[in-house]
C-alpha cells in the first residue's frame, strides 16, 4: 500500500518537530528515515502509525485520507525501538494478542490461531521459545518476536523505530540482513527509523535524510552517498573535508564565498605536484587500516587536518610516512555557497 | 545447612538473619504472644462464652464488613487515582499527589470528627443526603466512608510505582494491533498491574480492620448494628476485663492472618502463571 504525505506539520510547544513535509512511498518498498537524534523522524513515523497526530497536512494511505482514523483501525504493525513486549505473556500469546482481540464476527477459531502464531514463529525461526516469557529471551529475540506480534495482523504497512537501536553491534548486523530477507519475501511497505547512516544504506530501498524537521534529501543509497544534495547529507552521510574558497581558490573558482566538500577516497595524494591546482601538504600520520590506508595532511601553515582513503594497493606504490612533503587534489568535488552552508551548520 | 551458607557477595547473612530475627521478636512476637497467654487465663470455656457472645459476633461482623467494602471502594478509586497521576500531566498534578498522603499524616481522630461533622443530617454534605432519607454518619455507612479515607493511599502509593513501569508503549503496542481501550485495559495493563494492587487491597483493608480514631465519631457506635470490635475491646478494657479484650483482639488476629494469608497465596499463585 502506498503512502501519500502532503504539507505536513507538527509542533512541540515553540519547537517544530515537522515542517512541512512532503513524501511519497512506493508500495511495497523498504524505506528508511535518515537522521540524528531530534530530527522529527520518529514523531514523522508516529504520525504515520496514528500515535501521534499532526497538526496540519495529509496523510493518505492508497489514495486515502486515513487522518481521522485510530491506531486501530489503520492496520499498520508496529515494532519500537524497545520491543514493548506485553510481559506477563508467553512468547506465544504476545503474537497472538492481534488475533484474539479482533472482533468477534472477524476472529479465527483457536485452531486458526494456534496455526497462524506458529507459522509466524517459523517464520522469524524463534518456534521453539513459544512457551518462554519476554524476560527470558535476548534483546535479539525479543525484536522478532516483536515483529511476529506485529506481522499477526496482516498489516498492509510496517513500521519499524529504530528496531536495532538497543541491540549489540553484532546482533545488529545479523538482524538488518534477515529484515532484509524478510522484506524480499513478504513485500509489506515498510518504513524504519534509524540514526545509523550504515544501517539506512545496507537495507533500505531508499534513504530519506532528515535535519531539523525538514527533507534534506530523498534518494536511493547510492545517489545519498554519491550525491549529496546539500552539505547536511554530504557531513552526516560517509566522511568529508572542507575547503574554504578563501584559503583554496583554484577549487572553488567561479563561485564567490563557497566551500567545495570532498570524500576522503576522492583525494589523490602524489610525491609530485600535477598542475597548478594541488596542494602542497605535510603528511602527520599514516594508518593502515585493514584493506585500506588513512592519511592524514596538514596544509602548510594550517593546523586543520584533511582525511585521505588510499587503497592498500595505491598507497604501496608511492609510500608515505609522516613527515613527509606532499601535494594533494581532488579528483571530484562540490561546492556550496557559503550562505547555504552557513544556514545549515546553524541550524 | 550447607545451602543456607553459600559464597555470597552480600556481606553477613548471619547477622542481618539475626538481627532481623531479634528486631521481629521484640516488636511483633514478645508483644502478639502476652496476647495469647493473657488470654489462655479464661480456658477454653471462657474463650467460647467471650467470642460467641451476641455483641462481640455484630461486632466482628461490621468490623469485618465495612473493611472490606472500605478496601473494595479503594481499590476501585485508588486505581483511577493511580491512573491519572502516572499517565497524565496537569497543572497542579503535585498537589494532587501530595493530597493522596494526608490520610497518612492526619491524626485518625482529626479525620473521624471532620467526617461526623461533614456527614451528620445536618452537616455540610450529610444534609443532602438527608433529602433523600440516606443516613450517612452514625450508620455502618460512616464506618466505610471512615475506612475509605483512611485506606485510600495505601492502594494509589502500590498501584503507582508498577502503573509508572507498565511503558506507554505497551500500551500504543497493544491499539496498532487492534485492541480497543477495554481490550488494552483488561488484557495489558490489569494483569501487569493486578499483584500491586491486590497488595494495596490487602493493606487498605488490614488497616481498616484495625482502625479505631477515625471511626468512633462517626459511627454512632449502637450495639450490633455499627459497633465495631476495637471499640469492644476498649470497652471491656476500661471494665478491667482484661482477658475478655484479649480475647476479642485474639479473634481479630486469627482472621486477618488468615485473610492477609490467603491474598499473599493468591498473589503467589497469579504472579507464577503470569510475569517470570
Amino acid at each position: 500500500m502506498s503512502i501519500t504525505i502532503e504539507n505536513l506539520n507538527k509542533q512541540f510547544g515553540s519547537y517544530k518537530a515537522l515542517d512541512n513535509i512532503n513524501l511519497e512511498v512506493n508500495s511495497g518498498e523498504l524505506l528508511a528515515l535518515l537522521g540524528p537524534s531530534g530530527c522529527g523522524k520518529t514523531s514523522l513515523l508516529r504520525i504515520i502509525g496514528g500515535l501521534e497526530l499532526a497538526d496540519s497536512g495529509k496523510l493518505l494511505f492508497h489514495g486515502e485520507d486515513v487522518e481521522q482514523r485510530d491506531a486501530r483501525e489503520r492496520n499498520v504493525g508496529f515494532v519500537f525501538q524497545h520491543y514493548a513486549l506485553f510481559r506477563h505473556m508467553s512468547v506465544f500469546e504476545n503474537v497472538a494478542f492481534g488475533l484474539r482481540v479482533k472482533p468477534k464476527k472477524e476472529r479465527h477459531n483457536e485452531a486458526e490461531i494456534k496455526r497462524r502464531v506458529h507459522e509466524l514463529l517459523n517464520l522469524v525461526q524463534l518456534d521453539w521459545l513459544h512457551d518462554r516469557y519476554p524476560a527470558q529471551l535476548s534483546g535479539g529475540q525479543r525484536q522478532r518476536i516483536a515483529l511476529a506480534r506485529a506481522l499477526a495482523v496482516e498489516p498492509k504497512i510496517l513500521l519499524l523505530d529504530e528496531p536495532f537501536g538497543a541491540l549489540d553491534a553484532q546482533v545488529r548486523k545479523e538482524l538488518r540482513r534477515w529484515l532484509r530477507r524478510l522484506h524480499d519475501e513478504l513485500h509489506i511497505t515498510s518504513i524504519f527509523v534509524t540514526h545509523d547512516q550504515e544501517e539506512a544504506l545496507e537495507v533500505a530501498d531508499r534513504v530519506v535524510v532528515m535535519n531539523k524537521g525538514k527533507i534534506e534529501q530523498i534518494g536511493t543509497p547510492d545517489e545519498v552517498y554519491a550525491a549529496p544534495a546539500t552539505p547536511f547529507v554530504y557531513q552526516f552521510i560517509g566522511n568529508v573535508n572542507l575547503f574554504h574558497s578563501r584559503d583554496h581558490a583554484p577549487w572553488t573558482q567561479q563561485h564567490g564565498d563557497a566551500v567545495a566538500y570532498v570524500r576522503p577516497h576522492d583525494i589523490e595524494i602524489s610525491q609530485l605536484a600535477q598542475d597548478n591546482t594541488s596542494l602542497p601538504v605535510e603528511v602527520k600520520l599514516v594508518r593502515a587500516i585493514g584493506s585500506i590506508v588513512r592519511v592524514e595532511v596538514a596544509v602548510d601553515g594550517s593546523s586543520e587536518f584533511i582525511e585521505i582513503e588510499l587503497s592498500r594497493e595505491r598507497f604501496d606504490t608511492a609510500p608515505l610516512t609522516n613527515g613527509d612533503k606532499a601535494f594533494i587534489r581532488p579528483r571530484q568535488f562540490r561546492v556550496f555557497e557559503t550562505g547555504v552552508q552557513n544556514e545549515l551548520s546553524a541550524a | 545447612m550447607s545451602r543456607f551458607r553459600a559464597h555470597s557477595v552480600l556481606p553477613s547473612f548471619n547477622l542481618a538473619l539475626g538481627f532481623t530475627l531479634l528486631y521481629l521478636s521484640l516488636i511483633v512476637l514478645i508483644p502478639l504472644s502476652a496476647l495469647f497467654f493473657k488470654t489462655a487465663t479464661l480456658g477454653w470455656g471462657g474463650f467460647w462464652d467471650v467470642i460467641t457472645g451476641d455483641r462481640v459476633v455484630a461486632s466482628l461482623r461490621v468490623t469485618f464488613l465495612t473493611s472490606f467494602i472500605a478496601a473494595l471502594i479503594n481499590a476501585f478509586f485508588g486505581l483511577i487515582v493511580a491512573w491519572v497521576l502516572v499517565r497524565y500531566t496537569f497543572p497542579g498534578k503535585r498537589i494532587v499527589d501530595a493530597l493522596v498522603d494526608l490520610p497518612f499524616a492526619l491524626p485518625t481522630a482529626v479525620a473521624g470528627i471532620t467526617l461526623a461533622a461533614l456527614y451528620a443530617p445536618n452537616g455540610w454534605m450529610g444534609q443532602y443526603f438527608a433529602a433523600h432519607d440516606i443516613k450517612v454518619a452514625y450508620t455502618p455507612t460512616g464506618i466505610v466512608v471512615a475506612l475509605t479515607f483512611i485506606g485510600l493511599p495505601f492502594v494509589v502509593r502500590t498501584v503507582q510505582p508498577v502503573l509508572a513501569d507498565v511503558e506507554a508503549e505497551v500500551e500504543e503496542a497493544a491499539a496498532s494491533l487492534g485492541a480497543g481501550r477495554w481490550a488494552v485495559f483488561s488484557r495489558v495493563i490489569f494483569p501487569a498491574i493486578y499483584p500491586a494492587l491486590l497488595t494495596g487491597f490487602a493493606l487498605a483493608f488490614a488497616r481498616a480492620i484495625g482502625e479505631y480514631g477515625s471511626v468512633i465519631f462517626i459511627a454512632g457506635n449502637m450495639p450490633y448494628i455499627s459497633e465495631i470490635a476495637p471499640l469492644l475491646i476498649v470497652a471491656k478494657l476500661e471494665q478491667y476485663d482484661y482477658a475478655g479484650a484479649t480475647a476479642i483482639a485474639v479473634v481479630m488476629l486469627l482472621l486477618s492472618f488468615a485473610l492477609l494469608l490467603a491474598l499473599n497465596a493468591l498473589q503467589w499463585w497469579t504472579s507464577r502463571r503470569g510475569a517470570r
